[in-house]
């Protein structure tokens, strides 16, 4: 086994154990920051990837800024242990039963897509995920949807301004 | 069976200079931490600390030694392993920006050459972004686990807070990026040593939002709003006593440090001299005086931070809102495009 391979498996290990214990934890707040964990782990994945700036951006945009909105107003709402209605077994039970169904679902399109098979998936090589190719890609390929999207992230920024004038 | 083959000698360089790093800083923070009482005691025209060793310079000994002494306490409602984990967070994310720092030029040693930065990876700014919004999860952390509502209103407003600056600081980055077409901080502070300007001649306002968002961001007066004590009793870290709250107070200073770090880096030239050509000296000395250049800019900056704490008195909320969101944001904007603009126009 190569460094690479131990990284990737010992990050795989720690995402899926950290998801196991978002869904598992009583307390919001401790959900939320097992997300975190998980956002971190799979930054990893996106290094393993040689996709640096999608780690970055994962980090800042996901792990900085998204789930410090959410700690933010689970912490506001102040979301009691006790106080949270508890679902009945039969309830329970019908949920895993769907999850389950829905997974193995998924795994199997995933297997069976024809883009996938037979190819290996690339550690530490390619240069798409790097700052320069993507730049590149974003302004020749996509750069209408590029521009309209970053119109709209401006005109959601300036209205936040504008309600907080009023 | 090829597992761990790369190079020791590499690890092990990258390990002491890391140890270095970290060990100076925290020095540097201990003394940072008498050099605040003794600025704050010369603008309000008292003597400051004096007691402990010659002039005072004994006092940050006393202090720590102090804080070890006091006893742990950890209240009983209190969630107890986050309540721990908050003032480590806190300090780590702190001390993870020294990283991409470049602190000097490469020094030869034993027949390698070691560049005097820890990693010099090609996103080093947008790194430097994902720390500092990293460094709000230890307050917050730490003051919703204390379970008292004072601290968990300051552990909300230094959230709303850090996001709220965190745009125009980001803002002023992009118009920086743009003038200097890298996110490599060796690149930046390589491409200022070699003889152009430093960047704060082409990026003078993009500086000025940088320094009030980095002290927003550091929870300097006129911005520690979280530890508000007239309306907050003690802010976030109320509840903290003995070295954890050491730890929140150590992690302020080293913020400061590194912030400081950062904005020489950025637009102040980093470790480069001026009006001193570097190449005429042999490469180790000009590592050194690139070190010893670096630092004297960092005293410098911590000065100005200080200066600033010690003279401004604290905003009120919504003047702190009305401040990031209706001045800092539309400045930035404005900012980036006359930076596009006059690219432009030079093409």
């Amino acid at each position: 086994m190569s460094i690479i391979q131990v990284l990737f498996f010992a990050l795989s290990a720690f995402a899926i154990g950290s998801a196991i214990m978002v869904l598992v934890s009583k307390n919001p707040i401790h959900s939320v920051l097992w997300l975190i964990l998980v956002f971190f782990a799979i930054s990893g994945h996106y290094i393993l990837l040689n996709a640096q700036f999608l780690a970055i951006v994962n980090i800042i945009v996901y792990a900085g800024a998204i789930m410090v909105l959410f700690l933010f107003v689970i912490m506001l709402i102040n979301v009691k242990k006790d106080s949270e209605p508890q679902k009945q077994f039969l309830v329970k039970l019908l949920g895993v039963v769907a999850g389950g169904s829905f997974l193995t679902l998924l795994v199997a399109l995933v297997k069976q897509t024809a883009q996938i098979q037979g190819r290996n998936l690339l550690m530490k090589d390619g240069v798409i995920g790097l700052i320069h190719p993507l730049g590149k890609a974003l302004f020749n390929e996509y750069v209408v949807p590029f521009e309209i999207s970053s119109v709209l992230f401006l005109s959601a920024m300036v209205g936040a301004v504008i309600i907080g004038k009023k | 069976m090829t597992l761990l083959s790369f190079d020791w000698a590499l690890v092990i360089e990258k390990l002491i200079l890391i140890v270095i790093i970290v060990l100076t800083t925290l020095l540097i923070t201990l003394y940072t931490t008498f050099g605040e009482r003794k600025v704050a005691a010369i603008l309000q025209d008292r003597p400051g600390p004096n007691r402990a060793g010659p002039f005072g310079l004994l006092q940050p000994l006393a202090d720590g030694l102090k804080l070890i002494m006091k006893e742990e306490i950890i209240p009983t409602s209190a969630s107890k392993w986050l309540f721990i984990l908050g003032p480590g967070l806190a300090m780590t994310a702190s001390l993870m920006t020294s990283a991409v720092i470049p602190w000097g030029t490469d020094v030869h040693l034993f027949g390698r050459t070691i560049a005097l930065q820890v990693a010099d990876i090609n996103i080093g700014i947008l790194y430097i972004f994902a720390v500092v919004s990293m460094g709000v999860y230890g307050i917050m952390i730490g003051g919703w686990a204390s379970n008292n509502k004072f601290s968990l209103m300051s552990a909300l407003r230094a959230a709303s807070q850090a996001i709220s600056y965190e745009i125009a600081m980001g803002l002023a980055l992009i118009a920086l990026l743009m003038t200097t077409g890298s996110l490599s901080l060796k690149t930046i502070v390589a491409d200022q040593a070699a003889g152009n300007w430093w960047n704060v001649v082409y990026q003078p306002l993009g500086f000025i939002i940088f320094f009030i968002c980095a002290m927003a961001e550091c929870n300097r007066t006129p911005f520690d709003l979280p530890e508000a004590e007239n309306e907050l009793n003690f802010g976030y870290h109320q509840e903290y006593s003995s070295m954890k709250l050491g730890f929140y107070l150590f992690a302020e200073y080293v913020n400061m440090i590194m912030s400081s770090a950062i904005m020489a880096s950025m637009y102040f030239g980093g470790y480069d001299l001026p009006f001193f050509d570097e190449t005429t000296v042999a490469p180790n000395i000009a590592a050194v005086i690139g070190v010893g250049t670096l630092l004297i800019k960092i005293v410098l900056f911590v000065f100005l931070f200080m200066w600033i704490r010690w003279t401004i008195p604290r905003f009120r909320y919504d003047q702190l809102m009305n401040l990031g969101w209706k001045t800092m944001i539309p400045l930035a904007l404005f900012n980036m495009l006359l930076t596009g603009a006059l690219i432009l126009a030079k093409l």
